[in-house]
Order: structure tokens, then C-alpha cells, then sequence
């Protein structure tokens, strides 16, 4: 009897102590990442820096990144983060994380030698993670993450393609979009592809041209419920896919396609134009390094209001707040996006580097993306963002036009149906 | 011994089984009662899965009343158990009943009938969304179904199976069907072998026909069998979400939402931990019922 006593007694200590947390200060910090395209990089430059600053740092791969947001989640609420980890997912969850108590603020790392770190990042890319004073989620101002990339999403076209149809020039806009698109199929080309299974993706290209067509106060009054999405300007967002269905410019079953395929049918050269991120570059040069293409902003409808299309960090790290190693993992977050290890990261992994010194080391198609930077904007960095359940009938919106199941006019009712639903819960 | 000592001993007794009981009964407590009631807890309260909890009494419970789209995945998940009650089970029984016979190669083909449960959902999708393909790429489709039905004639059947909201969920349903089928086939190819031969010989001499004896004979005696396999298809296929995701990504429109796909969106789309906690339960209690009634039907037809 006393036996089982001691047994269970051990069992259970064993078990307290294990659901405990380290609180000591240690030479060594843990790193959650997602990244499996980024994990032997990250691993090379971990080895590095210790041989530099006798830190070890331990960086740990949990992927799929849906598996790793749940796992961040679920370490979140039973307090067990690791130093440095990221968040990914809105910027109002990542708003809930910093008010729980869970982010660093690094304003003042960022700020201190009169700015040095802050001015070397990109400022989009940054803007991902900070929150400007009276910001509508409550959080008190600040730099709250540091992004170690950058990326963008924008039309690429393939011009060995465009070459074959006898096209000389990527279209400069919609219209012109539309009639290579034709010519292109004239041939036996399908002119376009992309991931839009992945519904984030499809918001993205709709989003690019709202801007186009009426501007960002327009989207925001909007989303604030002062215009209404059976507005003229929003009906003719929804047409443009309308007419990308009635022209047959969308390839077979997109509605469907995660980008993995997507970018699988683009590097094949089964599509003359995709519309991609940045990240991409990598992908195809793993899948068919002699594919011979170029960068363009999703082409304009000629509206007045300029398109902009989505761009900010790529990825970012955060430091748990609660940390005993806080310090330290400021420092190799401060290293790790300084230019000698930035233009390592973009030569290796090839993605746009967050320190602007480290543009030069990029790779031509890698400039081509940088370029957008200038016309990019992002929903992290808007001061409001849509209702999650508007923006999903959006989306699902979008979906039935493309597969002819209901007219624009259909969609922009129900998408407002959901809209005025969602304005009197709030109310 | 006096009662004093015997009580005493009745405790330490107890109390000891009680202890080798403990590891089980604690595991049991922390992975299945505890997240129970915090799903119930959680059901009513507006939470995004971190951050404060906001109590909004039933809202939840009066909101997904409410949600067409969580009615019509269910509706949906009815269609492809349905199919698999009817085409998989069918298949399975009609090829157990094959196996279960003096044919060449049985175990050949007990192994080959096995193959596709026992791989990965995300495998079989991602074979079937190839073989679905709907591309047409230098004039050659891309999709081996499409590519097969071209090139045998029958051009006018080559359709975007996936794309169609007519055709996206009978496919699915039909591909779920494939994969599921080996699990019919040998748990029945298992209760065909324990019938007692002597039944079918004593059925032989009454001049029961092929047909006679297998209505009367070998269905009565498959009755456990059949039901276990019933309610093993229900439970297995209204859960289906996996084989979806991997040949629609997040769907085509809502016409390939099945349950767990709409609870997987409400906590990983739209952050609502508390809807989905209300969708989960919902969902719960609708498996049991019709586990129950299953149960109760099969003792009705046991009975008679």
C-alpha cells in the first residue's frame, strides 16, 4: 500500500514539475517558427550566432502553419510560449495577445541609437506590427513584432508564353488584360491561374482593385457601414469577375485550387499570367528553374483612385513578454535583421528581405516584387477591418460569380444582407 | 476480527483498488470530462480563442437556429453517409460475399479491397483531385477521368467534376465511398466466415434456392454485423472533413461544407471559439440521436 502511495506520489510530482515553466535566465532561447522552406537557414544562422555570442538559440519547426497557429494558441492560454515565437493571424488577435500580456513591446530596442534598427526595416513591414496612438484595438502604442521578410502579391506572366502569342509587351491595363487573354486563348493558352481555394487569396485580387475603383475612405466607409455594398463602385468589383468568367480568362476549377497547384500550373507553364506572392520566387525555382517570367501590379481599370495591391511583412517575430530571456532574444532578433544575415536570408530563401540595405543582394525578379512595395498596402495596417463573417459571404460571393451560379447584383445583396445583420449585432 | 477492524480493512481495500484506478480515471478526467464541460462552458461566451471571455447567455444557441449554411453542411454530410450507406456498403457486402467464397486469388483480393482505407485521406484527395482535373493543356486533359472519357468516345461527358456545385459533392461522396468501402468489406467478409456452413448445407436440403439462402440464411446471421458496419459508416462519414479538404481546399462556395468544416471555419476563419463550441455540441448530440436510432431500429428488425 504505502508503495502505491509513493508511486502515485512521484507520478504526480513528476507531473507538476513538468507543467511548470522555467523562469530562469539561460544563455540558451527557444524559437518557434512554421517556416519549412526557412528551417535550414535559420538553423545555419542559429550556429552562427553562437559561435558570435555564446548564445545558443533553439529553432524549432511546428508545420503546417495552421497546425503551428493552434499550437501557438494552445501555449498561449496555458502560458508556456517560448521566447521568441509568431503570430499568424489578425491583427486583432495578435491585438488580444499583447493586451493577455504575451508581447514585448520594442519600441524602445527599436528606437534606441537614434532609431537605427527601426530606420533600417521597411516601414510597410513594420507598420504590420506596430499600433499607432487611439489604434481601434485598444492597445497601448507601440512596436510589438520585428519582420524578418517582406513580400507582396502582384501578377506575374510568363513571356516565353506572352511570346508565343505573339504579345511583346505585359498588359499596362484591364482592357488589355482582357485581350491578351483572348488571344491567348485563341491559342490553346489558358491565360490565368491562381489559388483561389485559398478564399484569402481571392479577397486579396478583389481587394487590389476596390482600391482601384474607389478608394481606400470608400472601403473603409464601408466596412464602418456608411456605404453600402450594393453600392455602383462595389457592383463593379464584382463584375470584373463577371467578365474574368463570360472571357474565359480563369483556368478550369481556380474556385477550387489551393496556390501549391496553382503555382504548380504557372511553373509547368500551363498559364500565362498567375497572380502570386512573392514567396513564389522560391517555389519556382525549385519546381522548373529555367521558367522564364516577370512582375507586374495587377493591371489597373483606368479608375480614378490608383490600385494598390497587398504587401507588408512577410514574417514576423514577437518576444513573449513574459520571458526571462527577453533581452536576449531582443538581441538575436535585432541581429538576425541586420544586413549581413538579411542578405543571407533573401539569397538562400529567396524572399525580399525586411532591411532595406539588403536590397542589393536580391536576385532580378526578387527587385521586380520590391518595386511594389511603393503602391502596397495591407489589412494589417488599415485602421479598421471588415466583419470576418461579411468578408467570408464576400468571398464565398466572389466564388458563386466565377462559377456562374449568381449575378453581381445577387451577390452585393446577400453579402449587405450579412453586412446589416452584422451592424444591429454590434449595435 | 470486530466490525471496527473490518471496516477498516473494507476501506484499505477499496481504497487501494481505487488507486489502480486512479492513472485511468485522472487521464479520462483531463482529456474527456474536462474539455466536455469547457466546450459547454465556452458555448456561452462571444471568445477568440485568446483574451477576455465575453458571457452572451444563449446568443450562440439562438444564432446557429438560425445559420442556413450549418444546416445545409449537415444536410450535406447526410448526402455522402447516405451514399455510403447505400453504394459503399452494397459494394462492400457484394464483394465480401465474392471473397467469401472458394474463388482464386481471395486473399489477392482481400489485400486489394483493404488498400484505400488504409491510406491517408490527404493521399487519396490529392490522387483524386489529379484524376478529376479539369485542365486542358496543349489540347490533352490534364485529368485522367476526363483524359479517359475523351479519348473512349464520349467527349460530351468530360465535365469540371469538382467546379460544378451539381456534380462537386455526389464526387466527393462517391470518392469517400472508395475510400471507405474496405472497412464494410472486411469487417462483413469477417461475420460471412463465422456463419455456420451447416446452416447453408441444411438450407441445401430443403431446396433453398441461391437467393432463398441468402435471405434467409445469410442476412439474418449478418444482422449484428450489418448494423456495426451501419452505424461504423454514419459516425465515420458525418465526421468526413479531411478527403473535402484536400480536394476542394476551403470549399466551392458552401456546396461542399460538411459540419466539421464549418466548425474547423468558425474557429480558424472567423476566430468565434464560442460558435464553434455551440456548432460541436449541436453536432454531438445529432450523432447520438441518430446512433440511438439506429440502435433501436436494428433491435425492432433483430426482434422480428
Amino acid at each position: 500500500m504505502r508503495k502505491i502511495i509513493a508511486l502515485c506520489s512521484c507520478v504526480l510530482l513528476i507531473a507538476v514539475a513538468g507543467c511548470s515553466q522555467p523562469q530562469k535566465p539561460s544563455n540558451k532561447i527557444v524559437l518557434w517558427h512554421w517556416m519549412t522552406d526557412r528551417n535550414d537557414t535559420f538553423q545555419k544562422l542559429a550556429q552562427q550566432y553562437q559561435q558570435e555570442t555564446g548564445i545558443e538559440v533553439s529553432i524549432q519547426l511546428f508545420a503546417p502553419s495552421e497546425s503551428y497557429s493552434q499550437k501557438v494558441i494552445a501555449a498561449a492560454q496555458a502560458n508556456v510560449l517560448p521566447d521568441i515565437y509568431g503570430i499568424l493571424d489578425k491583427k486583432s488577435i495578435v491585438a488580444d495577445f499583447i493586451k493577455a500580456g504575451l508581447v514585448a513591446d520594442l519600441t524602445g530596442a527599436m528606437e534606441a541609437d537614434a532609431g537605427n534598427w527601426k530606420n533600417s526595416l521597411f516601414d510597410k513591414a513594420l507598420a504590420d506590427r506596430r499600433f499607432e496612438a487611439g489604434n481601434t484595438y485598444g492597445v497601448t502604442p507601440g512596436i510589438y513584432g520585428v519582420p524578418i521578410d517582406v513580400t507582396n502579391e502582384q501578377m506575374l506572366y510568363n513571356k516565353k508564353l506572352l511570346a508565343k502569342a505573339g504579345i511583346t509587351n505585359p498588359p499596362s491595363n484591364f482592357d488589355e488584360f482582357i485581350k491578351d487573354a483572348q488571344i491567348l486563348n485563341r491559342i490553346g493558352i489558358t491565360p490565368f491561374v491562381s489559388g483561389w481555394g485559398e478564399l484569402w487569396l481571392l479577397d486579396c485580387f478583389a481587394s487590389n482593385y476596390a482600391f482601384n475603383v474607389m478608394g481606400e475612405e470608400k472601403i473603409f466607409a464601408t466596412y464602418r457601414g456608411e456605404v453600402k455594398y450594393t453600392d455602383p463602385d462595389w457592383l463593379k468589383v464584382f463584375n470584373l469577375f463577371a467578365e474574368l468568367r463570360d472571357k474565359k480568362v480563369l483556368m478550369d476549377g481556380i474556385v477550387t485550387k489551393g496556390n501549391k497547384y496553382a503555382e504548380q500550373d504557372f511553373a509547368l507553364e500551363r498559364a500565362a499570367f498567375s497572380f502570386n506572392g512573392s514567396w513564389s520566387v522560391n517555389v519556382f525555382h525549385e519546381m522548373n528553374p529555367n521558367l522564364e517570367y516577370g512582375v507586374i501590379p495587377p493591371p489597373s481599370m483606368g479608375a480614378s483612385h490608383p490600385l494598390k495591391i497587398w504587401g507588408s511583412a512577410g514574417s514576423s517575430f514577437i518576444v513573449n513578454a513574459g520571458s526571462p530571456n527577453k533581452d536576449k532574444a531582443i538581441a538575436f532578433l535585432k541581429w538576425l535583421t541586420a544586413k549581413d544575415q538579411q542578405v543571407v536570408l533573401a539569397k538562400l530563401t529567396k524572399n525580399l528581405p525586411s532591411n532595406k540595405d539588403a536590397l542589393s543582394g536580391i536576385s532580378s525578379i526578387l527587385g521586380e516584387f520590391a518595386k511594389g512595395m511603393d503602391i502596397s498596402t495591407h489589412p494589417n495596417i488599415w485602421p479598421l477591418n471588415e466583419d470576418a463573417l461579411v468578408s467570408e459571404a464576400f468571398d464565398r460571393g466572389l466564388q458563386s460569380i466565377i462559377i456562374g451560379e449568381k449575378t453581381p447584383q445577387q451577390v452585393s445583396e446577400e453579402v449587405q444582407k450579412v453586412k446589416d445583420r452584422q451592424l444591429v449585432k454590434r449595435h | 476480527m470486530n466490525s471496527k477492524a473490518k471496516s477498516a480493512a473494507a476501506f484499505k481495500n477499496n481504497l487501494q483498488n481505487f488507486l489502480f484506478v486512479l492513472p485511468a480515471l485522472a487521464i479520462f478526467c483531463v482529456f474527456y470530462i474536462y474539455p466536455f464541460f469547457n466546450m459547454i462552458f465556452l458555448s456561452f461566451h462571444e471568445w477568440r480563442g485568446i483574451g477576455p471571455m465575453h458571457f452572451i447567455g444563449l446568443e450562440n444557441y439562438k444564432e446557429l437556429l438560425g445559420d442556413k449554411l450549418w444546416w445545409d453542411s449537415i444536410g450535406h454530410a447526410g448526402y455522402i453517409t447516405l451514399i455510403a450507406l447505400t453504394f459503399q456498403n452494397a459494394l462492400a457486402f457484394a464483394l465480401a460475399l465474392a471473397c467469401d467464397r472458394e474463388i482464386r486469388m481471395k486473399r489477392f483480393y482481400s489485400v486489394v479491397f483493404f488498400l484505400p482505407p488504409v491510406l491517408s485521406e490527404v493521399v487519396v484527395g490529392l490522387i483524386w483531385s489529379w484524376i478529376l482535373n479539369p485542365q486542358v493543356h496543349d489540347g490533352q486533359h490534364i485529368g485522367l477521368l476526363n483524359h479517359l472519357l475523351y479519348s473512349s468516345g464520349l467527349p460530351q461527358l468530360v465535365h469540371n467534376w469538382l467546379g460544378d456545385p451539381d456534380t462537386a459533392l455526389t464526387t466527393i461522396a462517391i470518392v469517400n465511398s472508395w475510400k471507405g468501402f474496405g472497412w464494410g468489406f472486411i469487417i462483413m467478409l469477417a461475420g460471412l466466415q463465422t456463419i455456420d456452413k451447416q446452416l447453408y448445407e441444411a438450407a441445401k436440403i430443403d431446396g433453398a434456392g441461391a437467393w432463398k439462402t441468402f435471405t434467409n440464411v445469410t442476412i439474418p446471421m449478418m444482422l449484428p454485423v450489418l448494423l456495426v458496419v451501419v452505424i461504423l459508416t454514419i459516425l465515420g462519414c458525418m465526421q468526413a472533413f479531411v478527403l473535402i479538404l484536400s480536394m476542394v481546399n476551403e470549399g466551392l462556395v458552401n456546396h461542399t461544407d460538411v459540419p466539421v468544416t464549418r466548425i474547423l471555419s468558425a474557429m480558424t476563419g472567423t476566430n468565434r471559439f464560442g460558435y464553434a463550441c455551440v456548432e460541436a455540441i449541436t453536432f454531438g448530440v445529432i450523432l447520438v440521436c441518430i446512433s440511438f436510432i439506429t440502435k433501436k431500429l436494428s433491435d425492432k428488425v433483430k426482434q422480428a
